[in-house]
C-alpha cells in the first residue's frame, strides 16, 4: 500500500509487525542418474581395481573415462582397452585454501591433469607423497587404491597418485595427444 | 524413457541431419542448441552434449536454456547478418532421470511462488479452470482435442501415446487427475531430441529439392506472475502471430506446441485458426511431449510436410513458461 507521497504505509493491524528482512528458500531437487553403457562398464571393472577406457574407431586415440562416443567426430566409440594404473601428470594446479566441508583434504594440496599409459587424454586426480615444489609436467606417476574390500563402482576407489620415482616423461610427449589441431603440439 | 545419455541420443540424430544433405559439422557456419540443465542434473551439461556434435576443429556455436526452438530463432538471426549461409540447430530433453514437475515448480518467482512448489500439471489445470468457467472451452471439446492428437499420432513413429479406436467416451471415462484435467489432456511425457538444418537463398536450393522457407518467424513474451495475467488469453502469442504475418494467407496445417488440451484449444482460439486447417498431424506435444524440444519439433515436423509436398503454408508454434507465458509463430512455405 502506498500513498502519494511514495512513502509505504503497511495496513494498521500489522504496522507493529518486525519487517521481514530476508527469506531462506531451501531447493533440492532428485535424481536417478543412469550413466552410459560405457561408463556403466568403467565403473564396474573400477569396482574391480580395472581401468577400462574406449578407443575411437577413427584414428586409435584412446579415451578415460569412456563416454562411448569420440568428442572430436562425433562418433560412436565401442571397442574397450584396459589400461594401467600408471601414467604421468600432463599439468597441475597447487591450491592453498581449504575446501569448506572437506575436513580431509590437507592445503596445500596438488590437483593434476594424470595422463595414464596407453591414454590420449587426461583426467583429474590428487597428488600426494612428495613436496608440492617437486610436481612437475612430466612426472610420472602411480594410483594409490583403497584397500580391496572398500572398492566400489565409484571414481573414489582411487584416493591419489603418488610419484614413481622413474624418469619423467619429456614435456614434448607429455600431456594431451588427441586435440592436435595444425596450429598445436610440440616439436 | 531412455537408457541412452544425451549425447548418444544426439549422435545419431545429428548425423542423420547433416549427411541426409551430404553435410558435414565443417559446412556449418552456425551451430546453435536447447536444452535445460535442470533435466540433466548438471550444471553446464549442454556443453558435454557438444561430444556429439564432433566440435574439433572449434566451432561456432552457441545455445539457449530453453526450448530449441529459441535456438532455432537465434540462428535465423544469425542467419540475417549474412556472413554464413547454413546453421545447424539441435535440442533434446532426458526428463526421467528427475522430476518435470519439481523442475518446472522453479521457473517461478522464487520468493512467493517457487516454495510452494506448485506442480506443472496443476498449473495448467489453473488456466483450464478459467476456461471452462468462461465458457471457452467444454470438456468434451477437450477430449475432441485429446482424440484428434491420439488418432493422428498413430502415423508418427516418434510418438508415445497413439491409438487409431480412441473414443470422447473413452476420455471422459478417464479418472481426473488434476481437476479439471484427465491423463489424455496432458502431454505424455518422452526422453528424445531433434536437429534441423537451415540454410539461405541459394545453398538451400542446393541441398533440398523443396525446402521449407521461413517466411515469418516472431516470438513474444507476458510476464511471468500468473496473477497479473488473464489466463483466458495470450496477447503474446497473437502478437507474435500477427508479427510474423500468420493469417496474411491460407494456412494448410499448423503444429502446436500446446502441453494439454485446454492450451490447445486456447491458442486455436487466439491465433485464429479455423477448422479447415489441419492441426497437429504429428500428434502435437500431447503424443510426446519432450521437454526442450517439443518446440523444435512442432517446426520440425511442420517443416518435413512442406518438403514432402503435403503442405504449400504451415504455422508452427512453439512456447515457454507456465500458461504459455512466451510464444513463437514461424510461418513455412513451400513455393
Amino acid at each position: 500500500m502506498s500513498t502519494d507521497d511514495g512513502e509505504v504505509r503497511l495496513p494498521e493491524r500489522i504496522r507493529d509487525f518486525e519487517l521481514v528482512k530476508s527469506v531462506r528458500t531451501p531447493i533440492r531437487l532428485r535424481y536417478d542418474y543412469r550413466p552410459s553403457a560405457a561408463a556403466a562398464s568403467y565403473l564396474w571393472a573400477y569396482s574391480e581395481r580395472r581401468i577400462v577406457g574406449h578407443r575411437s574407431p577413427v584414428d586409435g586415440a584412446v579415451f578415460i573415462p569412456p563416454r562411448g562416443v569420440d568428442p572430436r567426430f562425433g562418433v560412436a566409440t565401442f571397442e574397450e582397452v584396459e589400461l594401467p594404473d600408471t601414467g604421468h601428470i600432463g599439468n597441475f594446479c597447487i591450491t592453498h585454501l581449504p575446501i569448506p566441508g572437506r575436513e580431509g583434504l590437507e592445503v596445500p594440496y596438488v590437483s593434476a591433469w594424470i595422463h595414464l599409459d596407453g591414454a590420449s587424454v587426461g583426467f583429474l586426480g590428487l597428488v600426494r607423497g612428495c613436496h608440492t615444489g617437486e610436481v612437475r609436467i612430466g612426472m610420472r606417476v602411480r594410483a594409490v587404491w583403497k584397500p580391496d574390500d572398500e572398492l566400489a563402482a565409484t571414481a573414489e576407489n582411487i584416493m591419489h597418485w603418488e610419484p614413481t620415482g622413474e624418469p619423467d616423461v619429456p614435456i614434448s610427449r607429455s600431456g594431451n595427444q588427441a586435440f592436435q589441431g595444425p596450429s598445436q603440439g610440440m616439436s | 524413457m531412455t537408457d541412452m545419455t544425451e549425447v548418444q541420443l544426439m549422435v545419431r540424430l545429428l548425423e542423420a541431419a547433416r549427411s541426409s544433405i551430404g553435410l558435414e559439422q565443417a559446412d556449418i557456419g552456425f551451430t546453435c542448441s536447447g536444452s535445460s540443465d535442470f533435466l540433466a542434473g548438471q550444471a553446464f551439461s549442454f556443453v558435454q552434449t557438444l561430444d556429439a556434435v564432433g566440435a574439433f576443429p572449434p566451432i561456432s556455436e552457441s545455445h539457449v536454456e530453453m526450448d530449441g526452438a529459441f535456438a532455432f530463432y537465434e540462428a535465423w538471426v544469425k542467419l540475417q547478418i549474412g556472413e554464413i549461409d547454413t546453421a545447424l540447430v539441435y535440442s533434446y530433453g532426458k526428463s526421467s532421470p528427475g522430476s518435470i514437475r519439481d523442475v518446472l515448480a522453479l521457473q517461478f518467482d522464487p520468493y512467493y511462488v517457487a516454495p510452494l512448489w506448485p506442480p506443472s500439471d496443476a498449473v495448467i489445470a489453473l488456466q483450464a479452470r478459467q476456461l471452462l468457467e468462461f465458457g471457452i472451452v467444454s470438456l468434451e471439446g477437450l477430449a475432441e482435442i485429446a482424440v484428434r492428437s491420439q488418432r493422428n499420432a498413430v502415423g508418427n513413429p516418434n510418438a508415445v501415446r497413439a491409438s487409431s479406436t480412441v473414443t470422447v467416451c473413452d476420455i471422459l471415462a478417464e479418472e481426473v487427475v488434476t481437476d479439471p484435467l484427465r491423463p489424455s489432456d496432458l502431454a505424455a511425457e518422452a526422453d528424445g531430441g531433434c536437429a534441423v538444418v537451415l540454410a539461405t537463398g541459394s545453398r538451400a536450393r542446393d541441398l533440398c529439392d523443396r525446402p521449407a522457407w521461413i517466411r515469418g518467424i516472431d516470438h513474444r513474451i507476458d510476464t511471468q506472475a500468473l496473477g497479473v495475467r488473464d489466463l483466458s488469453t495470450v496477447p503474446s502469442v497473437v502478437a507474435a502471430a500477427q508479427l510474423a504475418g500468420a493469417m496474411e494467407d491460407r494456412i494448410d496445417l499448423a503444429e502446436l506446441h500446446s502441453l494439454s488440451t485446454s492450451q490447445e484449444a486456447l491458442l486455436l482460439r487466439e491465433i485464429g485458426l479455423g477448422s479447415e486447417i489441419e492441426i497437429n498431424p504429428s500428434g502435437g506435444a500431447l503424443a510426446g511431449n519432450t521437454l526442450m524440444a517439443a518446440g523444435l519439433m512442432r517446426i520440425a515436423e511442420a517443416a518435413d510436410r512442406i518438403s514432402k509436398g503435403e503442405a504449400d503454408r504451415a504455422l508452427a508454434h512453439a512456447t515457454s513458461g507456465p500458461c504459455l507465458q512466451q510464444n513463437l509463430i514461424c510461418v513455412l512455405e513451400g513455393a
